[in-house]
């Protein structure tokens, strides 16, 4: 009996290793513009935010147009750019720091929006926002934005909050819950360009390493406070439930969730401002059921779903006539949700887009994202 | 036609007969057709992966459209090894690891020692269904209970209030790791323990008792050597299994393992399956060794 050799082996792991990697490409992409809707393909496979497909909006979608949604959470923007790249979904509502990756990375359609008719009624600020059209081109159709707020336990934190600094100071030391995400870095800079000024920052998704080094600073010590980084809102729901964390950094989603199940919470917009998100419906160039995705964005654009939508998840609409609805579905939501707030408040929001070493002052001295991304596995270890 | 049917089912029956007749003629011809269907399955699904992982640990990504760049560079390994960041974590998981197998070792060989020479058969039987039994739970479940029992408002703190002893703030720090790694690892301390314990002559104790070793002598000089190897196959699941987590560190803890940095650098964070890659041959490499020197100390014969 002739034995194998070890070089034998050797070989053919190498042969077997050379012909896995060529299966891994296949699936073709198309990035030209969508411009009609066809027959729709019966299902539609979404990645959202927790929260954005619920069944009041999306049986009667399906009931209309025979399309099957099947939802994904995405835990973050990078989770939701990483999914989308497996080119299994047919569309994403990607937040600001999403979608100019996914633009440039060439994963995603351009739309034309005379395709739905209720673009016409979106807030001007949110018709052709930098962050999901570049060069006149709409590579999607913008959803509902918000502020990123700070969510406090009523019967445990005394007095009231009104700046973030309660989330760096130590007084509710191992009580904090903030989101495990590296875009918490300008929660930050945000609050260490209206506290320290002598650093001089101005946008707090733009910062010079030295900027940055403050910010990342600022969240290692507050590292030692954390009680945990939470990575779903349904994971900060329940810390606040069951007392593990009684203030941290929220959406106004968890806080609907946790006030509808009797927990004493409530958030607010502190004194420094706030970092928030405006997120869009984006179809992806590899889509199996492009039909279904348009028609899923005519429906999500339309006033009463907008009013729907903005009420369970308690962000506001882009499309303005959704505020009589709001009304009608609960009393006061629609100035509860800002959705009739002139464009002073849209603008006091920093909304989440992709740190770039463009600085946008000409300079190209800025921290990118891969480097928020590092730093903020730094904080956490 | 029943003469042709006749002579079909001789010449089956001779291509058959000449089959077993080459197969007992040449017995390699026997043990390839043996064992070429699990060593394929190794080849393709195991080596071969471990040899795709290998090489991708060399390439890099794109930083702003998160492409694959193939080109060969060892920029991944650097970062492990010069940003501390990678190490703490790395120090961090093979400790907990450590922590976790030393524990469980404790913990299962007095339960092992009396499942295996104490307890009668009936006894022994219920013992067994006890320690197999959270195994037919979901491993998810038996966390979130994990998570249930030492929240601030959980039934352990509820336990101590009400026995006016101070409650704890375990949840989601290293301490309630470790006591979830221990708990759901624990099974697969006990029942190599219990191979080896059971497999010892009870003449070699009565030797032992009839040269004048005291108990303590001869658990000492009799039964923990004969036990050792039992202890060290089960040390090889405890330690590569929490090696590999990433899901109890994410749920109950706050910090993270090699398997979180892995995950979030596969689906997450960059898509960096290079970087994620690179950093994967770190436990690779930790339960080579540790299975090297188990070998040595006789594992893989208790198994």
């Amino acid at each position: 009996m002739r034995r194998i050799r070890r070089g034998h082996v050797l070989l053919a792991a190498a042969a077997a290793a050379l012909c896995v990697p060529a299966s891994g490409v296949s699936s073709s992409s198309d990035d030209s513009m969508i411009t009609k809707v066809g027959k729709t393909e019966g299902q539609l496979n979404l990645i959202a935010w927790e929260g954005y497909t619920q069944p009041q909006w999306v049986k009667p979608f399906t009931k209309a147009t025979g399309c099957k949604v099947k939802p994904k959470y995405g835990g973050s923007s990078d989770e939701m750019v990483t999914l989308m790249r497996t080119g299994q979904y047919d569309a994403v509502s990607a937040s600001g720091d999403a979608s100019l990756r996914l633009i440039f990375g060439k994963d995603v359609r351009p739309i034309d929006p005379k395709l739905i008719p209720d673009y016409k009624n979106f807030i001007p600020a949110l018709k052709s926002p930098p962050h999901n059209t570049v060069k006149g081109v709409h590579y999607g159709i913008s959803l509902q934005w918000g502020p990123n707020t700070l969510l406090y336990n009523t019967k445990k934190v005394k007095p009231a909050p009104t700046s973030w600094s309660v989330l760096y100071s130590s007084k509710y030391k191992g009580k904090v819950t903030i989101p495990d995400n590296p875009i918490q870095i300008a929660d930050a800079a945000l609050y260490l360009s209206k506290t320290k000024p002598n650093l001089g920052i101005k946008d707090p998704y733009e910062l010079t390493e030295p900027q940055f080094k403050a910010a990342v600073d600022l969240l290692k010590k507050q590292h030692a406070l954390v009680k945990k980084y939470w990575v779903t809102a349904g994971d900060e729901i329940d810390l606040f439930k069951n007392g593990s964390a009684t203030i941290g950094a929220s959406w106004p989603y968890q806080t609907n969730t946790l006030q509808a199940a009797k927990t004493p919470v409530k958030d607010l917009i502190p004194k420094e401002g706030a970092t928030g998100w405006a997120d869009t419906w984006m179809i992806s160039s590899k889509a199996k059921h492009p039909n279904c995705a348009v028609k899923w964005i005519r429906w999500v654009s339309t006033p009463k779903v907008q009013a729907q939508q903005a009420i369970y998840f308690g962000e506001t609409p882009a499309n303005t006539k959704a505020c009589v609805i709001m009304n009608k579905l609960s009393k006061g939501s629609c100035a509860q949700y800002h959705a009739n707030a002139p464009l002073a408040y849209f603008k006091s929001i920093k909304f989440w887009k992709t740190p770039t070493k463009d600085c946008g002052n000409g300079k190209s001295n800025c921290m990118d994202y891969t480097k928020w991304q590092q730093a903020w596995t730094d904080i956490k270890s | 036609m029943a003469s042709q049917a006749y002579e079909a089912g001789r010449q089956k029956w001779t291509a058959r007969r000449r089959l077993s007749a080459a197969l007992w003629r040449r017995p390699w011809l026997r043990a390839i057709a043996l064992l070429l269907p699990p060593l394929g399955w190794m080849l393709v699904f195991y080596l071969a992966a471990l040899a795709v992982l290998f090489v991708s640990a060399f390439w890099s990504i794109d930083s702003f459209t998160g492409k694959l760049t193939h080109t060969w560079t060892w920029a991944n390994f650097h970062t492990i090894v010069s940003d501390p960041t990678y190490r703490q974590i790395a120090w961090r998981t093979i400790w907990m690891a450590a922590a976790v197998t030393v524990t469980d070792a404790v913990v299962a060989f007095p339960f092992a020692y009396y499942m295996a020479r104490l307890a009668g058969p009936r006894q022994r039987t219920v013992l067994f269904v006890l320690v197999l039994l959270p195994l037919w739970s979901s491993y998810l479940a038996r966390i979130y209970a994990w998570r249930l029992i030492l929240n601030h408002d959980g039934a352990l703190n509820w336990t101590l209030g009400k026995l006016g002893l101070p409650t704890q703030g375990w949840a989601f720090t290293n301490t309630a790791m470790w006591i979830v790694f221990s708990y759901i690892w624990l099974p697969f301390m006990i029942l190599p323990i219990y191979a080896a314990l059971e497999r010892i002559p009870d003449s070699y104790i009565e030797a032992s008792r009839d040269l004048g070793a005291r108990n303590w002598t001869t658990f000492r000089r009799v039964i923990v050597p004969l036990a050792l190897p039992g202890i060290v196959a089960g040390s090889i699941f405890t330690f590569s299994l929490t090696l590999g987590d990433y899901i109890t560190p994410s749920l109950v803890g706050n910090v993270d393992f090699i398997g979180n940095v892995i995950y979030r650098n596969v689906l997450g964070l960059t898509n960096n399956l290079p970087f994620a890659a690179a950093y994967a041959t770190i436990p690779l490499l930790v339960m080579g060794l540790y299975l090297i020197v188990a070998k040595r100390l006789g594992a893989f014969e208790a198994l």
